[in-house]
């Protein structure tokens, strides 16, 4: 058992030299693997914080009454009454046309067009807080189309609903992306482990000779991928950090324009930790096959 | 120790370079294996660590039958027998001392130990004071004697040694020679495989001479 451990360890040890004295052939496979994971991963990454939005919304749903243009102050009250009766109602806000307008002009790039408006073309209108779920808002929906003044009801579950299979659709893109990347990514392995092989193919025969295990002979090539897996795992996760980082300036931005402090959000260590086992065990699988393929084919003659 | 009977062995091709050979090797005699180019020499000492099988007939090594030997038990035979090439085989790209050092790496040896026989084993082949060398450094019969070093590393019972002074001036082959017997004399069974007519005159060992792949009486 110990001289098994103390064998992995040289190993080990005889692999990282050899990553290390032949750094520019290392660092063009790690980053073809990084960029090739980086792909998917950031894909996923994007999906992860727009699944976050829909969560957010998905968890507070909000329905937005759209009055009669015709409505006045008594129907509105009347309104308002019926309202405040319906089971579930958290908050109700009502926001009259004037305020609407008010609120509109402030923004910039509206003013101007605001300006030219003989009369005030938008609707009052009540929005409604409820703590009952999506599904649920659907089923009164109905209900609150037929109260008297009211011209439109709109569901932000709707939209939540349109974001999440569009999230679906992403995903489903993202695991296909995953998949074509990571045979791309054996098929880089295999293809370096076959080079070390013949670089290696005298101490393979030598080895052969003196009684040397097919384990002993294949062990410091699954190590080699192994670790060239890793390390490409790793450089997937800089890159897809550098670009939120370079994403997040302008995101940061943009969501201040919308009174909201949205930024892309990186993975936790677990998911770290997963992609980086993932991508060692593609770099150990690559190996793998490429040893099985090609060692038996060199014996002493 | 070692024992052929009527082996046979035939190359894709039809080419026959073994026929109907038989003989026995008790432990710790010393036998030249002698013949001209392409007599069969090599191809009878590659049937021994299980390079070549036979294509009928029977090769057993310490009572291994080695054309039924599975795949997996050829290390373990192999651990036993001190190999050396007629093409060297020497890893250029490591120093003497990591050459020597290769048998004791794979089975399993703490490196102090390890360490310590592989620098026996050069002191006896008086290469100790090269141990930090690339081989390729070395004269043709340092090279030769780098060889014996390794194959002697792992204390085998038994000693193959192919064409060992072919490419050497005659004082060079009178060490070398003169190395083999010192392992004989220590218990090692030695075989040797040449066309050196001199060196037989001289020691007078048991000869298997072989003719167009069939042993002379």
């Amino acid at each position: 058992m110990s001289a098994w451990l103390r064998h992995h360890w040289q190993t080990l040890s005889l692999t990282l030299r050899r990553l290390a004295g032949n750094p520019l052939g290392t660092l063009l496979n790690v980053t073809v693997i990084g960029v090739a994971l980086a792909l998917p991963l950031g894909g996923y990454m994007l999906l992860q914080n727009l699944g976050g939005i829909a969560q957010q919304f998905a968890g507070n749903p909000q329905v937005s009454l759209f009055l009669a243009r015709d409505a006045n102050k008594a129907d509105i009250a009347a309104l308002e009454t019926r309202l405040k009766q319906l089971p579930g109602v958290r908050a109700l806000r009502f926001i009259s046309r004037d305020q609407a307008l008010e609120n509109l002009k402030q923004s910039e790039n509206l003013s101007d067009v605001i300006a030219t408006l003989q009369s005030n073309p938008l609707p009052d209108v009540f929005v409604l807080e409820t703590g009952s779920s999506a599904a649920d808002l659907e089923k009164l929906e109905p209900q609150l189309q037929a109260l008297p003044k009211v011209d439109h009801v709109q569901l932000d579950s709707a939209w939540v609903k349109r974001l999440e299979s569009l999230l679906q659709i992403g995903r489903t893109a993202v695991l296909i992306l995953a998949a074509l990347l990571a045979t791309g990514l054996v098929a880089v392995t295999f293809n370096t482990i076959r080079l070390q092989i013949l670089t290696q193919k005298d101490e393979i025969e030598v080895s052969k000779l003196i009684g040397a295990t097919d384990a002993f002979i294949r062990r410091p090539f699954f190590h080699l991928g192994f670790i060239q897996g890793a390390l490409g795992g790793l450089a997937a996760l800089a890159i897809v950090y550098l670009c939120m980082r370079i994403l997040n300036r302008g995101i940061v931005e943009l969501a201040q324009l919308y009174g909201s402090d949205f930024r892309l959000s990186f993975f936790g260590l677990s998911d770290c930790l997963a992609l980086l086992a993932f991508s060692a065990v593609l770099g150990w699988l690559g190996a793998y096959m490429s040893v099985s393929r090609h060692l038996s084919g060199i014996e002493p003659r | 120790m070692i024992s052929f009977s009527q082996v046979r062995k035939s190359y894709r091709g039809g080419h026959e370079a073994l026929a109907e050979v038989s003989f026995d090797i008790e432990p710790g005699e010393l036998v030249f294996i002698t013949g001209r180019s392409g007599a069969g020499k090599s191809t009878l000492l590659k049937l021994i660590p299980a390079i070549e099988r036979p294509t009928s007939g029977t090769v057993l090594v310490n009572g291994q039958n080695i054309g039924s030997m599975r795949r997996a038990a050829i290390p373990y035979l192999r651990r036993n027998l001190g190999l050396i090439f007629q093409d060297q085989k020497l890893l250029y790209d490591r120093s003497v001392f990591d050459n020597v050092i290769l048998p004791l790496a794979l089975t399993g040896h703490p490196h102090k130990e390890a360490a310590r026989r592989a620098r026996a084993a050069l002191d006896k082949v008086g290469l100790l004071a090269r141990e930090r060398a690339k081989p390729i450094t070395l004269s043709g019969g340092e090279q030769q004697r780098l060889c014996i070093a390794r194959a002697v590393v792992n204390r085998p019972g038994i000693l193959l040694a192919d064409e060992p002074t072919a490419s050497l001036d005659s004082a060079s082959a009178e060490e070398i020679m003169e190395m083999f017997r010192a392992f004989n004399q220590v218990g090692v069974t030695v075989l040797i495989a040449t066309h050196d007519e001199a060196l037989l005159q001289r020691l007078k060992p048991r000869v298997l001479a072989l003719k167009q792949g069939r042993l002379e009486q």
